[in-house]
C-alpha cells in the first residue's frame, strides 16, 4: 500500500505545484500592442460642456425608440426615458458630472461608454465567444445570437460597462459596440462623435488619437490632471482614452493596473492546463492506482472464496 | 465482482410527514421557477447591473457543488488512498453528490438569461479555452453525467431483481460490463471535480479590484479545490450521522477513520491561506477592513476550529457537530469570494437577496433531501451495517 500512496502524493504533488506555481508566473504581462487600424475615441473632459446631446444621439441612432414601452416597471414611474442615472439597459452611452462638494466652482464632466480594452475581460470571461474583440478595428463586439445570458463578462467588466436587461422575459446584454451596425457604418463615425458640438470627443485611428492627447498635454502642461492620459496603460491599455482636469478617481473611473486581470486569469488557466497535460498525468495515475488496488482486490476475494468463506 | 452484499436499503416508508414537507418546499420552487420563466430574472431577483451573480450562484452552484463533494472525497479515499476499505460508503455520498452537481446544473438553467442558446457549449467553433466559465461549465455537465453513470450499478440491481422481461434481461445484459469499465469511469470522476473546483475559484481572479483583498488572490483556485475536499469530507461525516440517527440504524464507525483525513487536508487549505495573505502584503487588511475584517475572523474560526477538534479523540456525536461546523466554515468562505466580499463600487445598491431567490434554493435543498430519502428506500444504497469489530 506505500507505494501507491506514494505514487499518489507524487501525483498530488505535480498538480498542486502546477497549481502553486502558476501564481507566480502570471505576472509576466505581455507589452501593449494596438494593431495599425485598431479605431477609438479620444474624450477631452476639459472640453465637454455635459449638453448630453451624444446621449440622445446614441439612443437615436442605436435604439428602436418604440422599445419606449417594454421600460422596467419601476423606470416608468420613476425615471425617465432620457433622463438615466448610470449605463443601463437604456443606454450604451451616459455623461456623468462630477462636483466638488466644498468649492461648488469645482466640476468636470465624463462620458462613460465601453472602453474597447486591448485585453477585454468580457471578451475573455464568454465561454461562447459572444464576446469579441475584432481583430483589425478592436472594437469589442456583442452577438445576442451566441449569448447564453450568464452575465460573466459583467462580473469581468472592471468598467462596469455591459448592461442587462433584467426586466425582459429574453433579455441581451446592451453595450457601446462604437455604432459598428449604425452610425459608423453609415456616417464613418459613431454618433456622439458626430454630434458633439464642442468636439469634445473625437473619432479616430488609436494611434493617432494618444498622439493628439499627448499634443494636447504638451501644449499646456500642467492643465491636465498628471499630464495623464488614462487608458494609455490602465488595464493594458484601452481604444477609448480620457484625459482631464480633474482627478480621474473622482470622475469615477477606477485606478487599475497596467495589466488586463483577464491577462492574469488566462495565464493561470493555461499554466494548469496546457495541453491539458496536467489533468491527463492526474487521470492516468489515478487509473493505474485504483486499477492496482481492483485487481488485488478481485485476488483477495477469489482467494477467500476458494478457502469458503465470503468477503 | 460488483460486491451487492455491501450495500442495503434504508428501512421506512415513502410518504412521511418529512418527505410532504420537502415536497411542498420542492413544488413552491418549481412554481417560483415557472414565474421566472414566464415574467423575468429581475421580476424575481435583487439582482442588479453591479450585483449581476446572486445567491443561486452562490449558493445552489459554489456552495452546492462542494457539499456535493462527499463522493470525490470518498473516491480518493477508497479506490487511491485506502485499497477499497472503504467501499461500503461510497454509494450514498455519489447519490448526494448527484444529486448536488444536478441540481447545481438546473439551477444555472434558471440563472441564465439565454438559456435556448446553451447549445452552443458543444458547438466546437463557438469553445472559448481562454474562459474559465467554458472550463468550469464542460466540466460539471461531464461530472454530471460521470455520477449518473457511478449510480447506475444501484439502479441495475434493482431492475435485476424485476419479473423476467426486458428490464430484466437488460440489466443483466449491461451491468457485468459496466462494472469491468467502472474504474476507468470512476478515475475520471476524481480528475474532473479537481479541475472544475478550482476553476470554481478561479473565475473570481478576473474580478480584479470588485473582490476584496482578503480574499482576491491568485491562489484562488488551489484554495477552491482544497475547500472542496474539506467540504466533501465533512458532508460524508454529516450525511453518516444524519442517516444513522434518522434511519435509526447503527453508527458507522469507519466514518471516524475517515474524518482522520480532515486535519491534513485542512492544514493544507490553511497553509495556502495564510500564504496568500502574505505573499500578497494582506496582513493590514485582517483588523482594518471591519465588517469585511469580521467576516475574515468568523470564517477562520469556524474552520480551524473543527479541523483542530478532528485531530483529537472523536465521538460520533463530536464528530457530526464539527463536520457541520466546518460545512459552515467552508461554506461560508465560498459565500464570502461569491457574494459577500464582491464590491463593484458604490453606484449599485449593494445585494442581499429576495425571499423568492431564498424560496428557490431552499426548494432545491429540499429537493436533495428528498431524493436521497426516496432512493436510499428504493434502492440498496446505504453499508450494511454490520456487528461490532469488523474492522
Amino acid at each position: 500500500m506505500k507505494s501507491t500512496r506514494r505514487g499518489f502524493m507524487k501525483a498530488a504533488a505535480i498538480g498542486a505545484g502546477a497549481l502553486a506555481l502558476s501564481p507566480v508566473a502570471a505576472h509576466a504581462s505581455k507589452a501593449i500592442t494596438f494593431g495599425p487600424d485598431e479605431v477609438g475615441m479620444l474624450y477631452d473632459s476639459s472640453l465637454c460642456v455635459g449638453c448630453q446631446a451624444c446621449v440622445t444621439a446614441c439612443r437615436n441612432s442605436n435604439f428602436n425608440l418604440d422599445d419606449t414601452v417594454s421600460l422596467a416597471p419601476a423606470d416608468t414611474a420613476e425615471v425617465r426615458w432620457a433622463n438615466v442615472q448610470e449605463l443601463d439597459y437604456r443606454t450604451k452611452n451616459i455623461i456623468k458630472m462630477y462636483q466638488n462638494p466644498e468649492n461648488k466652482s469645482e466640476y468636470a464632466f465624463i462620458k462613460r461608454q465601453c472602453m474597447h480594452c486591448n485585453a477585454p475581460g468580457c471578451v475573455s470571461a464568454c465561454p461562447v465567444k459572444a464576446m469579441t474583440k475584432n481583430p483589425e478595428t478592436g472594437i469589442v463586439e456583442y452577438d445576442k445570437g451566441i449569448c447564453i445570458g450568464c452575465r460573466y463578462c459583467q462580473m469581468a467588466c472592471p468598467f462596469n460597462v455591459p448592461s442587462w436587461e433584467w426586466h425582459e422575459t429574453f433579455p441581451k446584454i446592451v453595450k457601446c459596440e462604437l455604432c459598428r451596425e449604425t452610425n459608423l457604418k453609415t456616417k464613418g463615425m459613431p454618433s456622439c462623435v458626430e454630434t458633439c458640438p464642442v468636439k469634445a470627443v473625437i473619432y479616430g485611428k488609436r494611434t493617432d488619437l494618444m498622439a493628439e492627447a499627448k499634443r494636447r498635454i504638451a501644449e499646456k502642461p500642467g492643465y491636465y490632471f498628471q499630464d495623464k492620459v488614462y487608458g494609455e496603460h490602465e488595464y493594458g491599455g484601452t481604444n477609448v482614452i480620457y484625459i482631464a482636469k480633474v482627478d480621474f478617481e473622482k470622475l469615477g473611473m477606477p485606478t487599475l493596473p497596467d495589466y488586463s486581470y483577464a491577462t492574469e486569469s488566462e495565464t493561470i488557466q493555461h499554466t494548469i492546463y496546457k495541453w491539458m497535460a496536467a489533468p491527463a498525468a492526474l487521470y492516468v495515475t489515478l487509473c493505474a492506482i485504483a486499477l492496482k488496488h481492483q485487481f488485488k482486490r478481485d485476488k483477495d476475494e477469489r482467494n477467500n472464496d476458494h478457502k469458503g468463506g465470503h468477503a | 465482482m460488483s460486491h451487492h452484499d455491501d450495500y442495503v436499503q434504508a428501512p421506512g416508508k415513502l410518504i412521511t410527514p418529512v418527505t410532504v414537507v420537502l415536497a411542498l418546499l420542492v413544488a413552491f420552487a418549481f412554481a417560483v421557477a415557472g414565474y421566472r420563466f414566464v415574467t423575468s430574472i429581475g421580476a424575481v431577483s435583487n439582482l442588479n447591473d453591479g450585483y449581476p451573480w446572486g445567491v443561486w450562484l452562490a449558493y445552489d452552484v459554489s456552495i452546492g457543488t462542494a457539499f456535493a463533494c462527499g463522493g470525490y472525497a470518498l473516491a480518493i479515499i477508497c479506490y487511491i488512498l485506502n485499497g477499497w476499505k472503504y467501499h461500503p460508503m461510497i454509494r450514498s455520498a455519489v447519490v448526494a453528490s448527484m444529486f448536488g452537481y444536478a441540481l447545481a446544473g438546473t439551477s444555472v438553467i434558471i440563472d441564465i438569461g439565454r438559456y435556448w442558446n446553451v447549445y452552443n457549449f458543444f458547438v466546437p467553433s463557438q469553445w472559448q479555452p481562454n474562459s474559465i466559465m467554458f472550463e468550469v461549465a464542460l466540466c460539471v455537465m461531464a461530472y454530471t453525467c460521470i455520477l449518473i453513470i457511478e449510480f447506475l450499478p444501484a439502479v441495475l440491481e434493482k431492475l435485476a431483481t424485476f419479473k423476467d422481461g426486458f428490464f430484466k434481461s437488460m440489466a443483466l445484459f449491461v451491468a457485468p460490463k459496466l462494472d469491468k469499465v467502472l474504474i476507468f469511469i470512476i478515475a475520471l470522476g476524481m480528475t474532473l471535480p479537481t479541475m472544475h473546483q478550482s476553476s470554481l475559484g478561479s473565475l473570481f481572479i478576473i474580478t480584479g479590484y470588485k473582490l476584496h483583498p482578503l480574499w482576491q488572490t491568485n491562489f484562488l483556485p488551489l484554495l477552491f479545490v482544497s475547500n472542496a475536499l474539506l467540504m466533501g469530507l465533512s458532508i460524508v461525516q454529516f450525511e453518516v450521522g444524519l442517516s444513522s440517527a434518522g434511519f435509526k440504524r447503527p453508527y458507522e464507525y469507519e466514518a471516524l477513520e475517515i474524518a482522520r483525513f480532515i486535519p491534513f487536508v485542512g492544514a493544507f487549505w490553511l497553509a495556502i491561506r495564510v500564504i496568500s495573505l502574505v505573499v500578497g502584503g494582506k496582513i493590514g487588511y485582517l483588523f482594518t477592513s471591519g465588517f469585511h475584517s469580521a467576516m475574515f475572523w468568523i470564517e477562520t474560526a469556524l474552520i480551524v476550529i473543527p479541523i483542530v477538534m478532528f485531530a483529537t479523540k472523536l465521538t460520533p456525536r463530536k464528530a457530526f457537530f464539527m463536520a457541520m461546523m466546518l460545512c459552515f466554515g467552508g461554506g461560508l468562505y465560498r459565500m464570502n469570494v461569491y457574494l459577500v466580499g464582491f464590491n463593484p463600487g458604490d453606484e449599485w445598491n449593494p445585494y442581499f437577496p429576495s425571499v423568492v431567490e431564498f424560496m428557490l434554493t431552499y426548494g432545491f435543498i429540499a429537493l436533495e433531501v428528498l431524493a436521497y430519502i426516496i432512493l436510499s428506500r428504493l434502492l440498496k444504497l446505504l453499508p450494511k451495517a454490520h456487528a461490532a469489530g469488523a474492522h
